[in-house]
């Protein structure tokens, strides 16, 4: 349980997939201005991150494994990635309009993102168990929720400072995804090994 | 290699299928009419309609929530279109224009003191009622040029919003945002407008800017139901106008803030800044 414990909050704040492993910048970037889109997005992301985990990690150990297959994990991951994706929009679409309005635009944002292949592939280099891995998915995505709602809530502030000519727009920006990279080195150490 | 082949294959093949029954079977139809209508809309997403965006308003006009002509961006013309497509008859209404209601700029208007914060006239106003003593007057940092989607507003060297009449497209979100409501819609046909918000007195107004509207009346002495008074506040009554007596009150007004706007190069006629009258 402690076990478990540790890997859920390495994932959320040591190993921070945008902060620390520098994962998912691209939407980290692209739905941040607004603290409700980024809530939305990172809904999306925490459920197809932990869908995907469990499919990517069976497809692992019951297909590639058994026929030494491992050098196709990653565009075999890719494929049941984006497939599995697609037919959750799908799905949601059509039993959840309400769900499907505050996911459903985020859900195509992320089928081919780098964050998600880099927790499947994570998954299987660490050697983590079905449970261990699907909880190192939840913590993975609520550190990128966490990160990219604190971003947008740095970026809603920023649009009213009177900030240097040279400095607006994008510099801004990744200056202070730097600055807030540089808060979440505090962490490391907090989780021995 | 042949292994990776068929693996591979068969498993495209297996999302192939798993993908093309879940369309079938999960497939939501859609109203043909929301995507032409998606089409016909402005597509600025500006949210003047009071929808989330262009996509939204669609799907509402064809559910039949929403009334057609809330798509200002779009005047007329596209108000036509969506009646084509959700085969109605309606009457277009006027286009509007947005109008900065303030002339006090730095030269003839008091500061009350000398605000350095947020470059945001809302949170400006939030400091003992923004730095202008006058409390209707504009503040001039720029809160509508921010959420102006169409670039017509612009804060002007002598710190007061303009409006580029060729760009406005009357969507309001500017109206809506300024907190002192300096910026209103009028028609866009008409070009006199009384440039001032200044709710007050003749004497408070007198104490506030050279510019400001003290209530004199004297516009609707000399052109009675053209102008509507309001308080102390002139205003023109956009129903019921009449250029030639309209043009004469324009010349009479003593502190020149019935403004003709249609004619950007012809200045108004100078009236002394506040250095020179007290000098």
């Amino acid at each position: 349980m402690i076990h478990l414990l540790l890997i859920l909050v390495g994932a959320v704040l040591v190993n921070n997939f945008v902060l620390a492993r520098f994962l998912g910048l691209c939407p980290f970037l692209g739905v941040s201005k607004k603290v409700e889109t980024a809530l939305g997005m990172g809904m999306a992301v925490t459920f197809v991150m932990v869908v995907a985990s469990a499919c990517t990690w069976l497809l692992q150990y019951l297909v590639l494994t058994p026929f030494d297959l491992e050098y196709l994990q990653t565009i075999a991951f890719i494929l049941v990635i984006a497939t599995l994706v697609q037919m959750v929009e799908m799905i949601v679409r059509k039993s959840s309009p309400v769900l499907y309005q505050s996911l459903g635009i985020f859900l195509p944002l992320i089928t081919t993102n780098c964050a998600v292949l880099g927790l499947a592939v994570l998954n299987i280099q660490q050697g983590y168990s079905f449970v261990e891995s699907l909880v190192f998915a939840f913590g993975a995505a609520a550190g990128f929720t966490l990160a990219l709602v604190l971003y947008a809530g740095l970026r809603e502030r920023l649009t009213l400072c009177p900030v240097p000519d040279a400095f607006r727009g994008t510099s801004i920006e990744l200056i202070t995804a730097g600055l807030l990279a540089l808060a979440f080195m505090g962490f490391a150490g907090l989780v021995p090994g | 290699m042949l292994a990776a082949v068929i693996s591979l294959g068969s498993l495209g093949c297996f999302a192939a299928i798993l993908l093309a029954m879940a369309a079938r079977r999960f497939a939501v139809k859609v109203d043909p009419r929301q995507a032409a209508l998606l089409d016909v809309l402005a597509g600025a997403n500006c949210g003047a309609c009071g929808y989330p965006g262009c996509s939204a308003y669609a799907r509402a006009l064809v559910a039949g929530t929403a009334r057609p002509d809330l798509c200002r961006p779009g005047g007329p013309e596209t108000l036509a279109r969506i009646a084509t497509i959700l085969d109605i008859e309606v009457a277009p209404g006027e286009p509007q224009i947005a109008v900065v209601r303030c002339r006090g700029d730095r030269q003839q208007s008091r500061a009350k003191y000398d605000y350095q914060g947020l470059e945001d006239c809302r949170a400006a106003q939030k400091l003992a009622f923004g730095p202008k003593t006058c409390p209707g007057g504009c503040l001039g940092l720029g809160s509508c040029v921010q959420h102006c989607p169409f670039g017509a507003l612009s804060i002007n060297e002598q710190g007061l919003a303009e409006v580029d009449r060729d760009r406005c497209t009357g969507c309001g979100l500017c109206v809506s945002v300024c907190p002192r409501q300096v910026l209103a819609l009028a028609p866009a046909g008409s070009h006199i407008h009384v440039q001032c918000n200044s709710p007050d007195a003749g004497r408070k107004v007198k104490n506030y800017c050279h510019v400001g509207c003290i209530g004199c009346r004297l516009c609707i002495k000399t052109a009675p139901e053209c102008f509507v008074m309001e308080g102390f506040l002139a205003k023109v009554n956009y129903g019921h106008q009449k250029p030639t007596a309209m043009a004469d009150a324009m010349e009479r007004c003593p502190h020149h803030c019935i403004q003709d706007l249609a004619e950007p190069g012809e200045a108004a006629p100078h009236s002394p800044s506040v250095e020179e009258r007290t000098s």
